[in-house]
């Protein structure tokens, strides 16, 4: 599962140039730059309202941003205009099919079997015949374990099994970079792992993530790079241990500080 | 009471009263296609965020919420024919105001079963690449409009009533056929009777079904 990491991850998969969202007179995004390359995947930590939601849907345009630039595959999104960049929503449209994105609520289709859920992208957007839809939503159905969940609703599911197929829903469109925005967040503390451990085999895959989290276990676990956002900004940026276990700035000591106030002993499971 | 009740005058005017209730249906079912088609625009209007479109469908929908139905069958009748350049029967005056308040009402229910939606339902399709009417088709319609089915069952049962106010205007439908041979016949007690008992018998099985649909609701109703 292993070693294809790295390996290929000479290519720049996505990059942020001094990204500013504003929402009226609130500065959300205060310029935001990131490289991500290939298979890399980043996580990004930081207290509510820091922006990392924000930045992540400015990287698959759910919101426009005010001012910066965003490169997918090397390539300017938008057009070049008077000092500002200009968007046009075909081409978001398009582009958004490239990227592919995990929501805190699921927000699978309930009208919808869960094969049917796994199918749509493909179908709908790709126009693919209905053979050809069937294959890739069972096939990325068994990628998160639940191709024997295929004729079944999405509300016959726990939340852990939802978050999965809305995985394997964005896995069908084969994007070139998945974006997690706190997808374990709105689960109960026991459906967590599965969630994760999902996500952490795809990584191993050599799948280029952007995972907005809390679970500060799991960044350690399987990021590249932790980058801490605070007020809209990058405070601090490296490696999990760079970042996680010795962090520089305060702000970020603060944040971790108040991760670690009530901690358990190591569970005795002998 | 006193009254001695004899339905065999009602019975013996079953022709005229069998073509009221054909014309009620014909006017009440070309105003509720009508009306429901054109309410989906008015309700898409008045859903969008766009001023332009906004406004002059909350004007339009206020306006015909707010007066009576009667009045607006009168109006069409009566004035109306003096502002335009052709005449206008009972027929066309009736179903045009009866058309143009189902159309006000029923794009209330295709606004608020949109709404009802919760953002991130039209988010996920955003997300994966789909258009603004590929989300609406593909995700919105199909969940809105099970929500939406159970208004619109009330909303026929109401527009079925509504079409007995066309009598004002001398339309043939079935209330209109009953006062006309009950002023012959000298049986308005068996005549209203009658009508009261024909509507119920054709809308009571209708209430039923939109009950069903209420009770049922959505099996995996969760988004």
């Amino acid at each position: 599962m292993s070693g294809g990491r790295g390996a290929d991850g000479a290519g720049e998969a996505l990059r942020i140039e001094d990204l500013r969202k504003s929402f009226g007179d609130l500065e959300v995004l205060g310029g935001v730059s990131l490289s991500v390359r290939r298979g890399e995947v980043v996580v990004v930590i930081g207290a509510s309202g820091s922006g990392k939601s924000t930045m992540l849907r400015c990287v698959n345009f759910m919101e426009i941003p005010t001012s910066g630039k965003i490169f997918l595959g090397g390539a300017l999104v938008g057009r070049e205009r008077g000092g500002g960049i200009e968007y046009r929503e075909k081409e978001l449209t398009r582009l958004r099919a490239r990227v592919g994105m995990v929501f805190q609520h699921f927000n699978l289709f309930p009208h919808m079997t869960v094969l049917q859920n796994v199918m749509e992208g493909p179908k709908t957007v790709l126009g693919c015949d209905g053979e050809e839809c069937r294959r890739r939503g069972n096939l990325y159905l068994d990628r998160v374990g639940l191709a024997w969940k295929a004729e079944s609703y999405p509300s016959q599911l726990s939340g852990g099994q939802q978050q999965r197929v809305a995985i394997a829903r964005a896995l069908a469109m084969e994007p070139e970079i998945m974006l997690f925005d706190e997808a374990t967040s709105a689960l109960d503390p026991e459906l967590v792992g599965e969630v994760l451990e999902t996500m952490k085999a795809l990584a191993e895959d050599g799948m280029t993530m952007i995972i907005v989290t809390h679970e500060l276990g799991f960044a350690y676990t399987v990021a590249d790079r932790v980058l801490f956002l605070s007020g809209g900004r990058v405070l601090e940026e490296g490696t999990p241990s760079e970042v996680l276990t010795f962090p520089r700035e305060e702000g970020t000591r603060n944040f971790l500080r108040g991760h670690g106030t009530f901690r358990l002993p190591e569970p005795r499971l002998d | 009471m006193g009254h001695n009740w004899d339905f065999s005058s009602v019975f013996a005017s079953r022709a005229l009263l069998l073509q009221g209730l054909e014309n009620t249906l014909i006017l009440g079912a070309t105003c509720l296609a009508l009306g429901l088609f054109f309410g989906l625009f008015v309700g898409a209007a008045r859903f969008s965020g766009r001023a332009w479109l906004y406004f002059p469908a909350t004007v339009f929908v206020e306006v015909f919420r707010n007066t009576p139905v009667l009045v607006q069958i009168m109006w069409f009748f009566f004035a109306f024919p003096i502002i335009v350049p052709f005449q206008v029967d009972a027929f066309t005056a009736a179903a045009i105001g009866l058309t143009l308040n189902t159309v006000a009402f029923s794009s209330e229910i295709y606004r608020a079963g949109l709404q009802s939606l919760a953002r991130g339902q039209w988010e996920a399709g955003r997300a994966l690449g789909m258009s603004y009417w590929q989300q609406m088709f593909r995700v919105i319609l199909p969940q809105a409009a099970r929500r939406m089915l159970p208004a619109f069952m009330n909303r026929a049962v109401e527009l079925f009533k509504m079409t007995s106010l066309a009598s004002v205007v001398a339309y043939g439908e079935l209330m209109h056929q009953a006062k006309v041979v009950s002023t012959i016949s000298f049986n308005p007690i068996e005549m209203y009777t009658s009508v009261a008992l024909i509507f119920f018998a054709v809308l009571f099985p209708m209430t039923v079904f939109a009950r069903r649909f209420e009770t049922r609701g959505d099996p995996r109703g969760r988004s």
